[in-house]
């Protein structure tokens, strides 16, 4: 476990290019490498310190401040149950309670069979849908701990596999700008005159 | 250009600052000590520890604000003991020592510590803290210098922009977030910078400590005196700290001229070579049952009649002095008088791996200079390795001022990412290369768009000085107003030259010497501090001259190579045992000072020298260093005028054929840690030394079907060594780089010098696979 | 008033519509859809002017940041250093103030709005790359993002030569990874180069000035952007129509908590009360099982809390900080009768110290130090001596005065916002923000809880004074 693939690669560099400064895109290689392997391995820092041109303790440094970046094995599936203060005072213990006994693991563990990590959560920006949590960054709203277990059954069978990808993908759909279309990123330092459209609107205004 | 000052007022004083300057600054300057533990006047502010919360008030009534972070403004108001100041920095203390374990009976920093001098100073007096501390395994081994104690860390940021901004090494960095951050290295990878010790120095608490002093005094015990680095010929000022006639540690002090407070680990860490095994306390003369200890007397005694016998039956000619370049300005004065009298022409502190003596005789730039040069151009060895804290300097000057770097380089060096343009040329190419890039009309614009400094010096040790040096002269005759600032590398290499130990004429200098001492015609040399058995870069002739001279006198605070077989072996004293001043390579004179006395009757070379004149009956006229500073500066003036003699390239074969399949280009240069005395004999450098290996293009690892630590087969016309390769991706398939002097660590690794000719201006070789 | 499924909480009224008009539609974040429904007109209309006449509509629309600070964004956009190019836009999509739930809404229902709105104003300020920052928790907000901006290129409203006129700039899609502090632009800039989101200090590193690598950037909320294509198509002057002079306009305002309706709502700038958001017919319809209120959050989770003594203040940004609290990113959240106050704001705090960046000394420190002495308040172990350490550690944050609501019970006055603070940004203080409201408003719950005081532990700092 791994160097980023072939494939991922030529997705990285596609990444890379679209920033004026390659370090830019640390945060969204992270996401790719953690999208193949479903977690962040040490062969793949070293490879992501390598295409963007820093040290791998630069991306260590980076990668750890974030929350969602797993720098060890998490389940298939990642349960994110929010706690903060609507979900809080709507119930978000319970469903923790409801998660807990169902998949037999406490808070912050992973089952046996790998398929299922638990986390509290904070604020997943769902306030008025509260109480609510993330599978994989897909919420379910106003969830009742019946709807938790059924929830953890349904992922358990497979049956929510078209909307659940695995730990580790987000969007399923990538931006992707065509060649013929792009701009292109330029160092800033190669730049110091305006854009077009305001230097050829000021040479044919006032000033 | 003169700036206008602003006038500010801290606590009712006015007073005048310079324009951008932060408050803390200017408020330090009038006096008033604002506490502080992130902010360091080197680097960027980052205003983190919030600790230098003052109340400034710029029209809109008074503000806590951070003072690193505020430049100074006309008619501003800054008070540094308002009730609203204390309580918020003892706020701050009470904060900072929440966590921070109460150790300092047992930390390293207890007695020097910003932490616990600021919380007497300006702390609350008492925590209500009494949760459970952050805990975390220590200390831990961040580097083989430097330990890491987490739970005193206070995360001020300040050794992690050292790696950063300041050294260019982003080894350590924060990680995880919040309450839980940490400093930390990569798994598996150290903090192997060239420049780690620099960040136990500024910790502000003792999170981190270097190896070498761990658990060895109380500040309070600490004895210091500044002095002089003379590790290389930066001349980086320091402090030596002492207890009990030891030498401790070294300290970096920030001359605003030179080091900026930096100090190289070489330069840092080698003062356990002052105590180790090898030094030599007292004469030794050789015997048939190997060396004798002998009084200086009889030691004395023995050396004259060698000398004087020389010069009755051969004349001068059949003396000859090698080195110098590691002592003082006074000891390379009264050993070029001592040659002087005895009509001596064969004296040369360089071991044929520096450049002819007439560099210096080019307009010469400072440090200062170069670091606001609109275009620097490197013709020298990678200053990271050999001139680190020049390289710190440099860096610098390109990564926050404009200057732009032009690099010649066969290989690359640590500043080839900094650089403007970084030319690749083939050993015996640098003068084409120097032609083609100076034909570059957006080279020629960067070239005068401001002053132009050069930095020259040996860039190949495999090449001859010759063909360099025919570069630089190139290069500098190109370039209008071009100045020069010499990459040599001994300390006092510059004090030396100038003090008259420099050879007159090519036929005088290490190489003649050695070639007349292979030759027979040498009856007497005199090794001064030197060791060519080792760092002479034609190994072959080192050993010939040594072997055909008659007799070998060996001045050395070390016992060394070339010093084992010596007829007669002179103690001397080293730095730290001897008071006197240095030359850095802009030609900076400063002092250096004597913090302990030497291992028995060890001698600074300038008394050796003296006794020496007096015994063969050329009294020098005198007895102190004061002396012979007053004499330096007397005749300081004249030295130099045979430098300017123009200088010519004597052969034109530049160009060795590929006959044979001699077609790739041997590079070798110095890095930081080698088998060099200084290194070998400080137990926590030694091991750093990478050892001996040969570095090649991916190419030619694929051509030849073989991989890392495979061993090769160089063959040159000289000679030929086995080596273990390594892959080095910045190399071209033509060009291969050893680095010169590493241990001998495994038996089978030959010495790359033996490949090396000094006769030839490049060297060339062929590989073989060692089935 | 009606709610779509396919918009989970939004519940339109009868009300007028700026940013949400096309909610109703299932397909609303379709080109097809967004070009049916006077999609890109504005762009449109931009282009069919000067940058400069662009750039002065948005001043004369009064246009209001929605992200929290409430800037005006037309004045925001002239504050960059004249002739430092090249200048940025950065979107922040980082939404994830407690309480907040309204911009991960826009860009997973109308993410053409928002693209045509980071196009309107690169224009107008001379942008010349958009960065469109998305938090990394919303995977279904980045794929509608990618999808939009997908199909935009492909169409020509994006990319070089834009409807053949002489604007061309890329937006590029990137994504958090989990740091509420991040949505602090500063922090948010750190984290879009690549680095730990940390953020910087103002002076000098106003984004305006030194932003994105350096440069200038304009830092902008995905809704005040979505309000954009609005104003270049009907005016300034039909924008101004709604709300007051001083809030114009719309605003998008999430209420959650102990009501009866809990929903994210655009409302009228301005003139909407709390009373009418909380109890209104149209609105949340009261408070949960005919309970009482006991207090509210009125602008996320780092806002002072407000009592029923507040209900009558209108949604504006001023009259509510003159009341002690602030509007922030339009997130308001109610807490009945049965709550318990002290868990309330324990949940708060540790919300803020767990997602304190570390950077700061008191808010690295402080924040969780609070947190503890909270813990211990609210598990039962405390002494009324860890009330006062509670407001001792928040003075070493927040020195001075802190901004507080009146309450005719407690006979206080209201203490205006802002507070001054120790820290960088404004993490650290919202960690104390709630521990201050509870325990200026609710004393007694605390006191009830704790028991007497003991003597005080203080360990003498000299300890640390070694052997010398």
């Amino acid at each position: 476990m791994a160097r980023l693939t072939d494939a991922n690669v030529s997705i990285a560099e596609e990444i890379i290019a679209r920033y004026p400064r390659a370090k830019s895109a640390l945060i969204p290689l992270l996401h790719l490498a953690q999208e193949q392997d479903g977690w962040v391995t040490d062969e793949a820092m070293r490879h992501i310190a390598e295409l963007i041109g820093v040290t791998p303790a630069e991306v260590l440094g980076t990668g750890t401040f974030y929350e969602m970046f797993k720098f060890e094995p998490v389940g298939k599936y990642l349960i994110n149950v929010c706690g903060t203060m609507s979900c809080a005072l709507l119930g978000a213990d319970d469903l923790m309670h409801a998660a807990e006994e169902e998949l037999g693991i406490h808070e912050g563990g992973t089952t046996d069979d790998g398929m299922f990590t638990l986390h509290r959560a904070e604020c997943q920006a769902a306030c008025t849908e509260a109480p609510c949590l993330q599978v994989n960054y897909r919420f379910k709203f106003r969830a009742t701990p019946v709807e938790v277990r059924q929830l953890i059954s349904d992922l358990r069978s497979g049956r929510l596999d078209d909307e659940v990808p695995p730990h580790g993908t987000l969007a399923r759909i990538r931006q992707h700008i065509p060649a013929d279309r792009g701009v292109g990123a330029v160092d800033p330092a190669d730049v110091t005159e305006p854009p077009a459209w305001i230097s050829a609107a000021s040479q044919g205004g006032a000033s | 250009m003169s700036e206008q000052l602003v006038e500010i007022t801290v606590n009712g004083k006015t007073v005048s600052a310079k324009p951008g300057e932060m408050v803390i600054a200017a408020a330090e300057r009038a006096g008033d000590f604002i506490p502080r533990f992130c902010y360091h006047p080197r680097m960027s502010s980052v205003g983190m520890c919030r600790q230098c919360l003052v109340e400034i008030d710029t029209g809109r009534g008074p503000m806590l604000q951070p003072s690193c972070m505020v430049p100074v403004a006309p008619g501003m108001t800054v008070d540094t003991q308002s009730e609203t100041t204390k309580r918020a920095q003892e706020g701050i203390l009470e904060l900072l020592l929440a966590n921070h374990p109460l150790d300092c009976p047992v930390c390293d920093k207890g007695g020097e510590c910003p932490l616990q001098d600021q919380a007497f100073s300006h702390g609350p007096g008492e925590s209500r803290y009494i949760e459970e501390k952050r805990h975390y395994e220590k200390p831990i081994e961040i580097s083989s210098l430097i330990m890491l104690d987490r739970e005193r860390c206070i995360l001020c940021d300040r050794c992690t922009r050292f790696a950063d901004e300041v050294a260019g090494d982003p080894l350590i960095h924060f990680v995880e977030r919040g309450n839980a951050t940490q400093v930390m290295t990569y798994p598996d990878e150290p903090f192997s910078s060239h420049f780690s010790g620099n960040t136990a120095q500024i910790c502000p608490v003792g999170a981190l400590t270097a190896k070498p002093y761990r658990f060895k005094a109380r500040p309070w015990d600490l004895e210091q005196n500044n002095s002089t680095c003379t590790s290389c010929s930066v001349g980086c000022e320091i402090s030596v700290h002492s207890s009990r006639d030891q030498v401790l540690r070294y300290q970096g002090i920030d001359n605003d001229d030179v080091n900026w407070g930096w100090l190289c680990d070489r330069g840092r860490f080698n003062f356990e070579s002052i105590h180790a095994e090898g030094r030599i306390a007292e004469p030794l003369i050789k015997t048939a049952d190997g060396h004798q200890a002998a009084s200086w007397n009889s030691a004395m005694s023995i050396t004259t009649d060698l000398l004087k016998g020389a010069l009755e039956s051969k004349g001068p000619s059949s003396i000859g002095v090698i080195g110098g370049a590691r002592g003082t300005n006074e000891d390379a004065w009264a050993w070029a008088q001592l040659c002087s009298a005895l009509g001596v022409d064969r004296h040369d502190p360089q071991l044929g791996d520096g450049m002819p003596a007439a560099l210096l005789g080019m307009p010469r730039a400072t440090i200062r200079e170069m670091a606001s040069a609109s275009t620097v151009v490197l013709m020298a060895p990678d200053l990271k390795e050999e001139l680190p804290v020049l390289y710190l300097r440099l860096r610098d000057a390109v990564v926050n001022g404009s200057t732009k770097i032009i690099e010649f380089t066969s290989t690359g060096s640590g500043l080839t990412r900094h650089a403007w343009r970084s030319v690749r040329h083939g050993a015996g190419d640098i003068s084409t290369a120097v032609t083609e890039t100076l034909a570059y009309a957006e080279v020629q614009a960067q070239l005068s768009s401001g002053p132009v400094v050069v930095i020259a010096g040996r860039s190949n040790l495999a090449s001859s000085a010759e063909l360099e040096f025919a570069a630089v002269q190139q290069l500098v005759a190109s370039i209008d107003g071009a100045t020069v600032l010499p990459a040599l590398r001994r300390g006092n290499v510059v004090g030396a030259l100038q003090a008259g130990l420099a050879p007159e004429s090519p036929q005088h200098d290490s190489t003649s010497t050695l070639a007349a001492a292979a030759g027979g015609s040498i009856e007497v040399l005199v090794l001064l501090g030197c060791d060519p058995l080792a760092d002479f870069p034609d190994r072959e002739l080192a050993i010939a001259g040594l072997n055909g001279a008659g007799r070998v006198v060996s001045i050395t605070g070390h016992m060394n190579a070339s010093t084992v077989s010596a007829d007669v072996v002179l103690p001397a004293a080293v730095m730290s045992e001897k008071a006197g001043s240095t030359t850095n390579l802009e030609g900076r004179v400063s002092s250096v000072s004597k913090k302990i006395n030497t291992p028995g009757v060890a001698r600074a070379d300038w008394m050796i020298a003296v006794e020496l004149a007096d015994r063969l009956g050329s009294n020098l006229g005198v007895g102190s260093v004061e002396e012979i500073s007053a004499q330096l500066a007397s005749t300081g003036a004249e030295v130099g005028a045979v430098w300017s003699v123009p200088f010519e390239l004597t052969s034109s074969e530049t160009s060795v054929s590929s006959k044979g399949g001699y077609d790739i280009d041997l590079v070798v240069s110095r890095v930081m840690y080698d088998g060099g005395v200084a290194t070998a004999s400080s137990p926590s450098l030694a091991g750093l030394a990478q050892g001996r290996a040969v570095a090649v293009s991916p190419d030619v690892l694929e051509q030849l079907g073989i991989s890392t630590g495979d061993m090769i087969r160089l063959v040159s016309e000289r000679g030929s060594v086995e080596l273990p390769v390594c892959r080095d991706d910045r190399l071209s398939r033509d060009t291969i780089w050893a680095a010169f002097g590493q241990p001998d660590r495994e038996s089978g690794h030959g010495d790359v010098r033996a490949l090396i000719s000094s006769s030839a201006h490049v060297s060339r070789v062929r590989i073989e696979r060692v089935s | 008033m009606t709610s779509f499924p396919w918009a989970p909480g939004f519940i339109e009224g009868n009300r007028p519509q700026i940013v949400t008009s096309r909610f109703q539609y299932e397909d609303s974040f379709t080109l097809e859809r967004y070009l049916a429904t006077g999609g890109y007109e504005g762009l449109r209309s931009a282009l069919a002017r000067s940058p400069q006449d662009m750039h002065e509509e948005v001043r004369s629309s009064t246009l209001l940041g929605r992200g929290g600070a409430g800037f005006p964004a037309g004045v925001k956009w002239g504050l960059t250093p004249e002739g430092v190019y090249p200048r940025y836009l950065v979107v922040n999509g980082d939404e994830s103030e407690p309480g907040t739930y309204k911009d991960r809404l826009l860009m997973e229902r109308d993410p053409h709005q928002l693209i045509e709105g980071c196009l309107i104003a690169c224009y107008a300020a001379g942008l010349s790359r958009c960065f469109l920052y998305i938090r990394g928790e919303m995977a279904l907000a980045q794929e509608r993002v990618a999808a939009a901006l997908n199909d935009a290129y492909a169409a020509g409203y994006i990319g070089k030569n834009i409807l053949g006129s002489a604007f061309s700039i890329d937006i590029v899609l990137h994504w958090g990874a989990g740091a509420y502090v991040v949505g602090e632009e500063t922090a948010l800039i750190e984290s879009l180069e690549g680095n730990r989101g940390m953020p910087r200090l103002k002076p000098p590193y106003f984004p305006a000035a030194i932003g994105l690598y350096g440069q200038p950037t304009i830092v902008n909320n995905v809704e005040t952007l979505s309000n954009l294509p609005f104003i270049a198509t009907k005016g300034a002057a039909e924008y101004t129509a709604i709300g007051t002079e001083s809030s114009p306009g719309t605003r998008m305002v999430a209420v959650s908590g102990h009501v009866r309706r809990p929903g994210v709502y655009e409302i009228i700038n301005g003139t909407t009360t709390f009373r009418d958001l909380l109890y209104g017919e149209e609105f949340c319809q009261g408070i949960r099982d005919g309970n009482d209120l006991k207090a509210f959050v009125p602008g996320g989770g780092s806002a002072p809390w407000f009592l029923p003594d507040q209900l009558d203040l209108p949604f504006e940004g001023r009259l509510v900080g003159a009341a002690g609290s602030m509007l922030g990113s339009g997130a308001i959240m109610v807490m009945d009768s049965t709550t318990d106050i002290p868990s309330a704001a324990l949940t708060l705090t540790k919300f803020y110290a767990h997602e304190s960046c570390g950077k700061c000394v008191p808010c690295r420190e402080g924040g969780t130090w609070l947190m503890r002495i909270l813990d211990r308040v609210v598990e039962g172990h405390g002494t009324t001596d860890d009330l006062d350490l509670l407001l001792e550690v928040g003075e070493s944050i927040c020195p001075g005065d802190m901004p507080h609501a009146a309450s005719a019970d407690l006979q206080l006055e209201a203490t205006p916002f802002p507070y001054k603070m120790t820290t960088i940004c404004f993490v650290g203080p919202s960690a104390y923000v709630p521990v201050h409201s509870a325990l200026t408003l609710f004393r007694s719950e605390f006191e009830a809880r704790v028991a007497p005081s003991r003597s005080r532990t203080r360990i003498p700092v000299t300890a640390v004074g070694g052997d010398s």
